[in-house]
């Protein structure tokens, strides 16, 4: 027997040496004692876990799942993984009504659009705050995204005949923040694509990605929406072999990493053909001879801010690449870290302080910096840089949008 | 060197700090006798801290053996009282593989309940359900109650009971000499591994408790006793992959039971006769280890897909009745022996053979003969007193425990029982960790130091767990040998040489299952330690 060949682990969790530098990557560790950090809430504690389940901590709760453990490692431990799927398996804490109306980003835009001129409204007065901040327990100091009036599905039904003669075609997931709060971006969107000769469709049926209910512990209903979304993606990419793609890097590597890695939903057969709007603009610029036309005598200075889930896929460099396509641009590229929010969690009171000691030096940093907008492929990210800095933020496809002549 | 001729007198001196002289020491400290301990290094440094940590039941030695089979489930029963918080209730079952012949099961189970061991036939199928990582092929498999037991911690929590009676214990300290007066031994020459001294104790009554070295000691005085020494390699798994003991219903042959103990699982043994003159260098072969793999897959297939963390061996002090080579055949049985009355020779009394799991109804038959010897009237109250660290349940010293953190809390009730209440008071500089794999904190490394009789690091490891886990060594022990340098265990000169003795000490248990991700893990800490800070590794090896 070839024992060296023979006897080789296959838990992934074995892989770890020890090394710590995922901690030392850990935005959370960094700034909350409280949380053990990956290396001893991931591959350490499973080792723990696996003897005897109350080895379990709730502190675990702690950990924001940016991945960034994950790129540190040089081992190719799935640490964020380990963390989330011992939550799954172990947590014991019952999701609370907050976590449902966090979680349920679909269900709360669809009850909100139609009424957002009163939900904006109401959601900034400061005594509907203090009721958030003591019946919920969502922070009063957080600025709530403002809803839409009108989805951006609804808008789209009006261009689907149009997009449909464009003899290339993209399916978009646009996720909940562009249908329910910034219709604008997915707008952007279609006309960059179409400035490029491609029309845009939406999918058969799209769900919420499913990111915030994985976070809140709502994993069934995570299954269920991510079971329905990879069926329509099958039907786009294998049936009618148009690719999909995404502005938000978060529903972008849900649906690549997560659905596979937490939620056991198998999307082999189409994950390479799931990717981030930058990179499948970069892509399509590199491979076929277009002509961007960008308006003339434009100046703009924008800073690029790397998301965590896109730092995850490696993907920073595209979005960052496509920005010094438009002339007269001045880019900075601020140092990737975490801004602190992710996702739901910085929306929670016991994690705000924590929140925002992440960001913290990310926010000196835009601070320091002259520009006009800071750049971000995240919609999270976003809320957290315009709420914590002076600075507006857009997404990297509004900002090519806007650089471009407008065709009639 | 001097000489130290101060006359120093015990009723009795024990020779050999494995379970069994820990044991023999706490008897006789409780029945009221003046106990000297003697050890050449560490507690449990021999057979004791060399074996699988298995609470057998007694169903292993059912068919073959069962005398020994009611030893085991009398002291089975008396462990779990006397000692809970180093024992783990996991129960065991007795698998039948296609391949093994299934009316062995009939007279495995018939013999267990003649032995009064609880033996249930449950379905395969149940069987997979208690157990999912036992090999689903099984076409038989029978429950009894197995459980796992640390033997370090038995071993500390007697000796501190013995100390606590007034015992005292001498570790790094040789037996030289056995003083002889006529017909009688009256005492010991002891050499200080430490001090390089030697002193004279004495005593009315010697005990030779030293396993498998108990055949030189006896050489001592001039007595043979005839020992086979047999060798048993194990392999030690990363983590759990079992949570019930998992062994073969068939004649106990090798490698055929998987024990999971603490926060990992062990896979044994193998069985060679070997000379006398390698007990002290064991080294694992590539042949024992493609055995224990291949025996062992096939009670759970999942470890051939489990990264092996290290080898062992150890010796079975096996007393030889007839001749036979393989040493299996030889009962495990208790070996009392009086010399008085085997040899002539008064105040010297052998215990040997046995295994773990008796250890102390050996120690209570040897204390029997000791105070009938010195005329003592005091009954034995070991069965029934319970050790250290397990006068209270787990859930009361949780909740006196409640502001250590979750992971920390829990590793360090399981290894010291009500004894870990002295670390309830802690500050953040003592709930930081030293060991991160096995949860060992600065608040449980001073403690050892302090109260457990530590010499270095590889006797901390034996009473922590320091450089146990996965790790084996590459962030605690430097850590380790700080924490010992500044409360001046020893100076820094010293604290060098011991972190280098003690990574090789890993580094030879690795050596044998060095592929993979322990390989890598190893190169690693061979980086850190010689390329980052130094330390000269190679250099101490050759010692």
């Amino acid at each position: 027997m070839n024992l060296q060949q023979h006897n080789i682990s296959d838990n992934n969790f074995e892989q770890c040496i020890k090394c710590t530098v995922c901690t030392v990557y850990c935005p959370v560790a960094a700034v909350n004692p409280d949380y053990p950090g990956p290396k001893q809430a991931g591959p350490d504690g499973e080792r723990l876990r696996l003897k005897r389940p109350d080895f379990y901590d709730e502190a675990l709760k702690y950990c924001i799942n940016c991945k960034r453990c994950e790129v540190a490692c040089p081992s190719n431990v799935r640490i964020g993984d380990i963390i989330q799927m011992a939550r799954i398996k172990y947590s014991k804490k019952k999701p609370k009504v907050r976590d449902f109306i966090l979680a349920n980003t679909d269900l709360v835009g669809t009850l909100s659009t139609p009424f957002a001129p009163v939900v904006n409204a109401t959601l900034g007065l400061k005594p509907v705050k203090a009721i958030l901040d003591g019946v919920m327990q969502i922070d009063h100091r957080r600025t709530f995204p403002k809803y839409a009036f009108g989805t951006f599905e609804s808008w789209y039904k009006k261009q689907a005949e149009k997009q449909a003669c464009f003899p290339q075609q993209v399916s978009y997931f646009h996720g909940c923040y562009v249908n329910y709060n910034n219709p604008p971006l997915g707008k952007d969107l279609v006309k960059v694509m179409n400035a490029m000769g491609v029309g845009v469709q939406l999918l058969k049926k799209e769900k919420c990605c499913g990111v915030a209910l994985i976070s809140n512990g709502f994993i069934h209903q995570a299954q269920k929406q991510a079971a329905q979304n990879i069926s329509s993606i099958r039907e786009s990419v294998v049936d009618k072999q148009i690719p999909v793609i995404a502005t938000s890097s978060t529903c972008a590597f849900t649906i690549r990493d997560e659905y596979p890695h937490l939620l056991g939903i198998q999307n082999a057969d189409v994950r390479d053909h799931i990717e981030l709007a930058t990179r499948y603009i970069y892509r399509l610029l590199s491979q076929k001879e277009i002509k961007l036309n960008f308006k003339k005598n434009t100046k703009i200075k924008v800073a690029y801010h790397t998301p965590c889930h896109l730092e995850k896929l490696g993907w920073a460099y595209y979005s960052i690449e496509l920005l010094k396509l438009i002339p007269n641009i001045e880019l900075t590229v601020l140092d990737s870290q975490c801004c602190g929010i992710a996702g739901t969690y910085g929306f929670k009171k016991e994690n705000y302080k924590t929140s925002q000691n992440i960001g913290e030096s990310l926010f000196k940093q835009i601070e320091a910096c002259d520009i006009d907008y800071v750049v971000t492929d995240c919609e999270t990210c976003k809320w957290q840089i315009e709420m914590s800095t002076s600075k507006p933020c857009e997404h990297p496809i509004s900002i090519l949008a806007k650089a471009l002549e407008d065709r009639e | 060197m001097k000489q130290d001729d101060i006359r120093k007198s015990y009723d009795v001196i024990i020779i050999g700090g494995g379970a069994t002289g820990a044991g023999v020491a706490r008897d006789c400290s409780r029945r009221g006798l003046q106990v000297l301990l003697i050890e050449r290094f560490d507690i449990s440094t021999g057979a004791t801290g060399r074996n699988h940590g298995l609470l057998h039941s007694g169903a292993r030695y059912a068919v073959t053996d069962p005398e020994s089979a009611r030893e085991c489930i009398e002291e089975n029963k008396i462990l779990r009282k006397i000692a809970s918080h180093c024992v783990e209730e996991t129960d065991g079952l007795f698998l039948s593989l296609p391949e093994d012949d299934i009316q062995y099961q009939a007279l495995f189970v018939k013999a267990c309940r003649e032995a009064g061991i609880r033996a249930d036939v449950i379905d395969p199928r149940e069987a997979l359900l208690l157990e999912p990582s036992a090999n689903s092929a099984i076409i038989g498999a029978v429950r009894v109650p197995d459980g796992s037991v640390d033997p370090f911690r038995l071993t500390a929590s007697n000796i501190i009971d013995a100390k606590d009676h007034g015992a005292k214990v001498l570790t790094y300290q040789e037996v030289t000499e056995l003083l002889r007066e006529q017909d009688r031994i009256v005492g010991v020459k002891v050499w200080d591994h430490k001090t390089k001294e030697k002193t004279t104790y004495y005593a009315s009554v010697v005990v030779n408790a030293g396993g498998i070295w108990g055949h030189n000691i006896a050489n001592l005085a001039g007595i043979t006793i005839n020992m086979l020494p047999a060798k048993g390699a194990l392999l030690i798994f990363g983590h759990r992959v079992n949570n019930m003991v998992l062994n073969r219903c068939r004649k106990p042959a090798d490698a055929d039971i998987l024990v999971p103990g603490d926060t990992i699982s062990l896979i044994g043994t193998t069985s060679t006769q070997i000379p006398f003159e390698e007990i002290d260098h064991m080294l694992v072969t590539a042949k024992e280890v493609d055995l224990l793999l291949q025996e062992g897959e096939k009670l759970s297939p999942q470890l051939a897909q489990t990264r092996i963390l290290r080898a062992y061996a150890g010796v079975r002090p096996l007393v030889a009745s007839e001749d036979d080579p393989s040493g299996r055949t030889v009962s495990r049985g208790i070996v009392l022996l009086d010399h008085a009355v085997r040899d002539g020779l008064e105040g010297f009394i052998t215990i040997t053979g046995g295994k773990l799991m008796t250890y102390r109804l050996m120690a209570e038959w040897t204390t029997d003969l000791i105070c009938k010897k010195l005329n003592v009237n005091a009954v034995c109250t070991t069965a029934t007193e319970k050790l250290p660290g397990s006068r209270e349940t787990t859930e009361v010293v949780e909740k006196k425990m409640i502001s250590v953190p979750l992971a920390q809390r829990n590793s360090t009730i399981y290894r010291h029982g009500d004894r870990a209440e002295k670390l309830s008071d802690t500050s953040s500089l003592d709930t930081s960790l030293v060991c991160e794999c096995e949860e060992v904190s600065v608040g449980e490394v001073k403690y050892a130091l302090n109260e457990l009789d530590v010499n270095n690091l590889v006797d901390l490891r034996r009473r922590t767990r320091v450089g146990m886990g996965t790790c084996q060594g590459e962030l605690c022990a430097c850590r380790a040998a700080g924490l010992m340098s500044s409360m001046h265990k020893y100076c820094t000169r010293r604290a060098k040489e011991d972190l280098a003795s003690f990574l090789n000490e890993r580094w030879k248990g690795m050596a044998p299952i060095a592929w993979g991700d322990t390989l890598r893990e190893n190169e690693y800490i061979a980086w850190v330690y010689e390329g980052v800070c130094g330390l000269t590794l190679a250099q101490k090896q050759e010692e």
